[in-house]
């Protein structure tokens, strides 16, 4: 492992750092927080930098730092946890759909298609609407909308690998479909696949927030990055602190994952 | 020498730099020189640097290798200090002729649009012009209807036809130097030789220079004015053809020679034949595509098979691609369902699909394909891919796995630190013992064996055939054995089938073999395999036969007639042929007799 990040580009090492960086935020930010994230600690909103409060303070006068140190919790285990979950779910049905019979992966494609041309954005907004926003609907809605985008990638790499002499040779031996799918198909796809899982965590912090910052995603008085810029827009005007930081603290760390992935599998495809 | 020579090649090196640092010389001080008209052989097996030379005649290297010494084509040097570089004259002067042609064409655009493009590209020729001279050097190369030939999609055409098309593209500037890389090597006897002729005439006619790059001494024999012999990027010896064929001077040379005539260690006939064959294929129908109502699939590719090999026997299966050789393996194998016919072990009815035979069916039976690059699975280590067969079949786990392993890497003489290896890592010749380990892991009673060599150098394909003679003596094993190189069949099997579109036109024992008669298509292919000798391809007696006029081929008359030399119309054309016997024995699906086919 280590090994692995000493050969990458720059770009990916920079990408890696920023990545690290923000899992051990998420990991232990609450813990190291200097002042409780709801609790109204300073007189002033839209303060700037300073030595009590680093990043300043809110709209209402809350610390920036602890807010956002807490907030990106939220941001990052949530998107984890659903781009895990939907890369599983997808992975799996893929498999499920190349190595079983041909209704199967019919059934499961065309179902895929139709998931596939409702747009993500609206799918979401009308769960929300519909069943309220709680942390596990969130996490659910989020993965289910990405799900076949890595169905799609993952079933076209299934069914090339399914067709090679090896999977052909165990498939002769008489091996179960079970062995086919997770022994000889799914360790060749890992790869393009953790790649897949990275970019569809892009996109989930970007939808989380962008639901966020529209008010429908986590409902206060938590907060994840996207609701931390929504809630201080109004600061904007005067180039606040309280909205530059979490806005520079999504960007960060799309941007950083996307490096990562790109050095990754370009080493790789040499 | 009085007239300076065309190509000029001194001290020529190529190194590249091994991922820890050191640099490798991939070749080493090379020279040679190649006088207007004539065509120079690079030979030698995969890695002896003989692509790299031809490569770096256009003053390209591939992946960070570094070039160095003088080379001169025409009035260009490598180094660009004289009139121009070599890398500037590419696809101009220098032209390259690849070993897969139907990779090489792009399949979105005719083929008379891509033939002439470089005329177009380095302005040697406006489009009408050049257009006119492809469709000379089309008539030159042999190829049907030159005029419209062009006008067609890659996919159109066949693989012997797009590498002469290929031919036309490199010589459509008039170049000074024409590399062809290995480009008959992909293709079929039959077809090999109609491309081998095709480009001797064009040669001739153009009064081209070519550098020609093969690992098959016996097709450079006819190519080639002087052959250059490589080894590990070494020139191991340098002289005209036919000297060299004759009087081979290096031992690398007279190994090179040896191989090219593959001989295994006679082995004793198996015992009489027992009351029931191993493995009985009977009346097999077999295709692809949706089938319709009376059971047979839209591409039929066997029909009425019918074959039996007995304990310990080897036989076999010949034919050019397309013959339905290797469906005949995957139906065995229950890879593919027949719709129509039965497969039988020991006398015991198989049945046709995988799901419903048992494991110990399934065992017994084993199937090693062709390519060991996608045979092997890349992600798994050679111990755990020969360590699943033990534990599916035998139930073995642990240290009994690990030392059945090292015993079988022991058999297949592979050395017990390639255990923990990867594929990836391995020579060609490693994989397809890792290949032959894994199916022999089952302790299996017959093993199916799909064109296990034909990926192969002549040298490493000698030491497979070698051990694959030992296997079947040591362990008793019977073979399906496949393959289109006729030589390599006989070498290994005592019986042997001729396949021809799906159905068996030939089946005897190997001797039957070495003299006529045979069927008239065994005879094309056996005559095809180019002997190692300089001035063979002149003699060659075959032109492509012309087609019987307007017959529709139906299935009831012989399917070989369209390119049958020996065809009788009124008889060949009207009545499907029979099955007779032959004196030496041979069946044959003919209507010719013993004493017509003799001569």
């Amino acid at each position: 492992m280590l090994h692995a990040a000493r050969r990458l580009p720059l770009s990916g090492k920079i990408g890696l750092a920023i990545v690290l960086f923000w899992l051990m935020v998420a990991l232990i930010g609450p813990f190291i927080a200097p002042y409780t994230p709801g609790a109204f600690v300073s007189e002033e909103v839209f303060a700037g930098s300073s030595g009590k409060f680093w990043f300043g303070s809110d709209f209402l006068g809350r610390d920036v730092l602890s807010r956002l140190l807490v907030g990106a919790r939220f941001t990052v285990g949530l998107s984890v946890l659903a781009a895990t979950l939907a890369c599983a779910t997808g992975t799996g049905l893929a498999l499920t759909a190349a190595v079983g019979p041909r209704w199967v992966d019919e059934l499961l494609s065309r179902a895929m298609d139709t998931m596939i041309s409702i747009p993500g954005k609206v799918f979401a907004l009308v769960m929300v609407a519909a069943f309220g926003s709680s942390l596990m609907l969130l996490t659910l809605i989020v993965a289910i909308t990405y799900v076949p985008g890595n169905f799609r990638i993952a079933r076209s790499l299934a069914v090339g690998l399914a067709r090679l002499d090896y999977v052909e040779v165990a498939r002769a031996r008489g091996e179960g479909r079970l062995h086919l799918a997770l022994v000889e198909m799914l360790p060749n796809m890992i790869r393009p696949l953790f790649a897949d899982i990275g970019l569809r965590f892009v996109f989930i912090v970007l939808l989380l927030s962008g639901l966020s910052f529209l008010g429908l995603g986590l409902q206060p008085p938590d907060a994840d990055l996207g609701s931390l810029v929504r809630e201080n827009v109004s600061g904007l005007g005067e180039g606040a602190l309280a909205v530059l930081v979490p806005a520079l603290a999504i960007a960060s760390l799309t941007v950083s994952v996307n490096l990562l992935i790109d050095a990754a599998t370009q080493g790789k495809a040499r | 020498m009085t007239t300076p020579s065309h190509v000029d090649v001194r001290d020529l090196s190529v190194t590249v730099r091994r991922p820890d640092g050191t640099l490798l010389r991939i070749v080493d001080s090379v020279s040679f020189s190649i006088p207007r008209g004539e065509v120079l052989a690079l030979i030698g097996e995969s890695g002896s640097g003989k692509t790299t030379i031809a490569l770096s005649l256009m003053g390209y290297a591939r992946g960070g290798a570094v070039i160095s010494g003088q080379i001169r084509v025409g009035n260009a040097s490598l180094d660009g200090v004289g009139p121009a570089s070599l890398a500037a004259q590419r696809g101009n002067r220098i032209t390259y002729v690849a070993q897969s042609a139907a990779a090489a064409f792009n399949p979105s655009r005719r083929i008379i649009d891509q033939v002439i493009e470089p005329a177009l590209i380095h302005r040697t020729a406006a489009a009408p012009a050049a257009r006119e001279r492809a469709i000379g050097l089309f008539r030159a190369l042999a190829l049907p209807t030159p005029e419209t030939i062009g006008e067609r999609y890659p996919h159109e055409l066949s693989g012997g036809q797009l590498q002469r098309l290929m031919a036309a593209m490199a010589l459509i500037t008039k170049p000074d130097v024409v590399i062809f890389d290995e480009p008959t090597t992909a293709l079929d006897v039959t077809t090999q030789v109609e491309v081998l002729q095709a480009f001797r005439r064009v040669f001739r006619e153009e009064g081209a220079t070519g550098v020609y790059v093969s690992h098959d001494l016996a097709v450079v024999a006819q190519m080639a004015d002087h052959i250059l012999v490589l080894n590990g990027g070494k020139v191991r010896e340098q002289n005209s053809a036919a000297t060299l064929i004759a009087e081979p001077q290096d031992d690398y040379t007279r190994m090179l020679m040896s191989a090219a005539q593959p001989v295994v260690q006679a082995i004793t006939p198996p015992a009489p034949k027992a009351a029931t064959p191993l493995l009985e294929i009977d009346g097999i129908f077999a295709g692809y595509g949706p089938i319709d109502r009376e059971g047979r699939p839209a591409n039929p590719v066997l029909s009425a098979v019918s074959l039996s090999i007995g304990k310990g026997a080897a036989l076999g299966v010949i034919g050019e691609s397309g013959s339905g050789k290797s469906t005949v393996a995957r139906v065995v194998a229950g890879l593919l369902t027949p719709t129509a016919g039965t497969v039988s072990l020991d006398g015991e009815v198989l049945a046709p699909t995988l799901a419903e035979r048992t494991r110990e069916q399934l065992r017994r039976v084993q199937i090693v394909f062709q390519n060991a690059d996608v045979a092997l699975n890349p992600a798994h280590s050679v111990g755990e891919i020969l360590a699943r067969p033990l534990r599916f079949y035998h139930g073995k786990t642990g240290a009994d796995a690990r030392r059945r392993v090292n015993e079988l890497l022991d058999l297949t003489r592979l050395p017990s630190s390639v255990i923990d290896r990867r594929c990836g890592e391995l020579s060609g010749g490693q994989k397809q013992r890792v290949n032959l380990a894994r199916a022999l892991a089952a302790e299996p009673d017959i093993i199916l064996c799909d064109e296990v060599t034909s990926a192969l150098d002549t040298v490493v394909r000698g030491a497979i055939l070698d051990l694959l003679g030992d296997l079947r003596r040591d362990l008793g094993l019977a073979y399906l054995f496949i393959s289109h190189d006729i030589a390599t069949v006989k070498a290994l099997c005592d019986e042997i089938v001729v396949f021809y579109k799906g159905t068996r036109v030939e089946h005897g024992t190997s001797d039957a073999y070495a003299a006529p008669p045979y069927h008239p298509y065994t005879e094309l292919l056996i005559t095809s395999v180019p002997e190692l000798r300089p001035g063979w391809l002149a003699d060659y007696p075959y032109q492509p036969v012309a087609p019987v006029a307007n017959v529709t081929q139906s299935s009831d008359i012989c399917r070989f007639l369209q390119r049958c030399p020996r065809s009788r119309q009124g008889l060949c054309d009207i009545a499907a042929p029979p099955l007779r016997t032959l004196e030496n024995g041979s069946r044959i699906l003919c209507h010719l007799d013993t004493s017509e086919l003799a001569h």
